[in-house]
């Protein structure tokens, strides 16, 4: 029952082979003998989950069930969910129950009628790419406990690829869906930016950060996205686009796909091993009847730099709201306001959160605005530009996820600039805003290897469609790490 | 660029975060790495290229001006560091 797709587990239910309680009981089960080790969740309520489950059977009982109801699924704790812990991986919200809930976090519960098993660990608000940066530890990667499971979703992906839950939710502001799936041979995906709703979805930077599946195949991700998307009155950023089925095309033949490869993913940088594995991928799509064009990213190179302004800079104004006096944490001794201010950001943010913080407050500052932060506005606009002029020739683009397998522990965490470069790959696509994915593709000396996918606006069911072909054809999304139990 | 050491208490105290003098001296080494990073931007010739604030180019929506939201404010005080009478707490900041 543990490695059910989704679509297997809501038939399993629909037929009444298992209940959703019976089903969130094995899962939370699961969970609490293996989460000690990976530590892929920072909050589990048992009773929370099963109320949900109870309520999920009620409704499958009265004939009112979704697609979904009753389905077990992972919550990255950067989600707002009434009545729980919700922590963003930091000291900061440690003790912050949340008031309110996501829209995510809504539909997934009153409208699918899905059923929450807890929150997942994370980088200190989302800032990081191997889930080091959390307050409450590291997650070890289930393929290799001595690794990370890539971040900063790295919670949500070592709980779907441990089969501590079926499926996840993530967040990708830089590659945190996308880098965190490779690394653990997960399929997740990022939609276009406006798709999914940011609202209860603690802010990092706003103009990029975006909500999305992570799980175990492309038809798992394509239900999941089903139930996160729609159009919010409560994000202003929320796009209101006419409500589709994100499955609908999951097997239309690839016959004509036109597949750019920027001659950028391909040089220097990525290990050979990573890129073997990326090309045969390519070769089998050309099995599946997809043709291959050689497409220019010109400017890609710039755009780790572009985003570790942007990002820093949106991060710096967006949590200038922790403050200690209307939720969170608050530093126990201080003398005036302002000292209250300095101590308790000082105690509650961790090293790599204020550096974000204060880069993004050097530039936004008077003198070095135009030369850092509009420079870098600048910058994004040529690399989304040549995102327009590649998809005039391609349909869709691949390269590889990340240029390594994943690191171990430890490795990258003294040197920022060595861990920012582990998104070169997944950064450009956030900046313009584009549909991203990550499908396994393959095995470098035991762990999994991720293709990324980066569709044109609003593409994500072609996406979903080209990676659900491949997954017919090849098992490499099928593979589980193994001494799990 | 290189910042100095006072430059980075300087953004500390802007940011609002204290910082012990270790603290800034090993943060300063970090900032340095991560703007020489930064600074391939600098060699870019961005002359007439409008700058891209947003990845939708859409502007903001207007709503009817309604009363939309339910008072919630025991709820949200409830999660408060320190509240009294339906106010938040904080040190005396007018004597």
């Amino acid at each position: 029952m543990i490695n059910k797709s989704l679509k297997e587990l809501a038939q399993a239910l629909a037929t009444k082979q298992i209940s959703s309680v019976e089903l969130s009981t094995l899962f939370l089960d699961r969970i609490e003998r293996l989460n000690p080790d990976i530590n892929a969740f920072v909050t589990v309520d048992r009773e929370k989950t099963l109320a949900m489950a109870r309520a999920a059977d009620a409704r499958i009982a009265a004939g009112t069930a979704g697609p979904l109801t009753g389905i077990p699924v992972a919550q990255k704790d950067i989600f707002c969910a009434e009545g729980w812990t919700t922590t963003c991986g930091s000291k900061m919200l440690a003790n912050f129950v949340s008031p309110y809930d996501a829209t995510v976090i809504r539909k997934m519960h009153s409208e699918a009628g899905m059923v929450s098993l807890g929150k997942t660990n994370m980088d200190e608000f989302a800032m990081g790419s191997s889930n080091e940066t959390s307050y409450f530890g590291q997650v070890r990667n289930p393929w290799d406990r001595t690794r990370v499971p890539g971040g900063s979703s790295g919670g949500s992906a070592a709980a779907v690829a441990a089969r501590l839950a079926p499926a996840a939710t993530g967040t990708d502001t830089g590659g945190s869906i996308r880098q965190p799936a490779a690394l653990c041979n997960l399929t997740g995906l990022k939609p276009t930016y406006g798709v999914v709703s940011r609202y209860g979805m603690i802010a990092f930077a706003s103009s990029l950060d975006q909500g999305g599946p992570m799980a175990a195949s492309a038809e798992d991700c394509a239900l999941l996205l089903n139930t996160m998307v729609g159009f919010d009155e409560r994000d202003s950023t929320s796009l209101n686009r006419p409500v589709e089925d994100y499955a609908r095309d999951l097997d239309k033949p690839l016959n004509g796909l036109r597949i750019g490869l920027p001659k950028e993913f391909f040089g220097e940088g990525c290990d050979a091993e990573v890129m073997a594995a990326v090309r045969a991928a390519i070769a089998e799509y050309e099995k599946l009847g997809a043709s291959c064009v050689e497409v220019s990213l010109p400017n890609s190179h710039l755009s780790v730099p572009a985003y570790y302004v942007i990002a820093p800079a949106e991060a710096s104004s967006n949590l200038s709201r922790f403050d200690g006096v209307r939720y969170g944490y608050r530093a126990p001794e201080y003398g005036n306001l302002d000292d209250m201010y300095m101590k308790t950001r000082a105690q509650g943010f961790g090293a790599e959160v204020k550096r974000r913080i204060l880069i993004g407050a050097y530039v936004l500052s008077h003198g070095y605005y135009d030369a850092y932060y509009l420079q870098a506005q600048r910058i994004r606009r040529l690399i989304a530009n040549d995102f327009v002029e590649a998809f005039k020739s391609c349909d869709v683009i691949m390269g590889p996820t990340s240029p390594s397998t994943a690191f171990k522990l430890g490795e990258k965490a003294a040197d920022p600039v060595q861990m920012y470069l582990s998104d070169i790959y997944t950064i450009a696509v956030n900046l313009a805003g584009l549909p991203g994915m990550s499908i396994p593709c393959g095995f470098v000396g035991g762990l999994p290897v991720g293709l990324q996918l980066v569709g044109n606006y609003f593409a994500e069911s072609q996406l979903l469609n080209v990676a659900h072909r491949y997954q017919q054809a090849t098992d490499w999304h099928a593979r589980r790490p193994g001494a799990i139990d | 660029m290189s910042l100095t050491l006072e430059q980075v208490k300087r953004i500390a105290h802007l940011a609002r975060i204290e910082i012990s003098d270790d603290e800034a001296l090993t943060t300063q080494g970090h900032l340095n790495g991560i703007f020489q990073l930064i600074e391939q931007m600098q060699a870019v010739d961005t002359a007439g290229v409008e700058p891209m604030a947003h990845a939708q180019d859409v502007s903001q929506r207007l709503r009817e001006d309604a009363v939309t939201e339910v008072d919630r404010r025991a709820a949200y005080q409830a999660v408060a560091p320190e509240t009294e009478a339906g106010l938040y707490l904080v040190p005396k900041v007018i004597e």
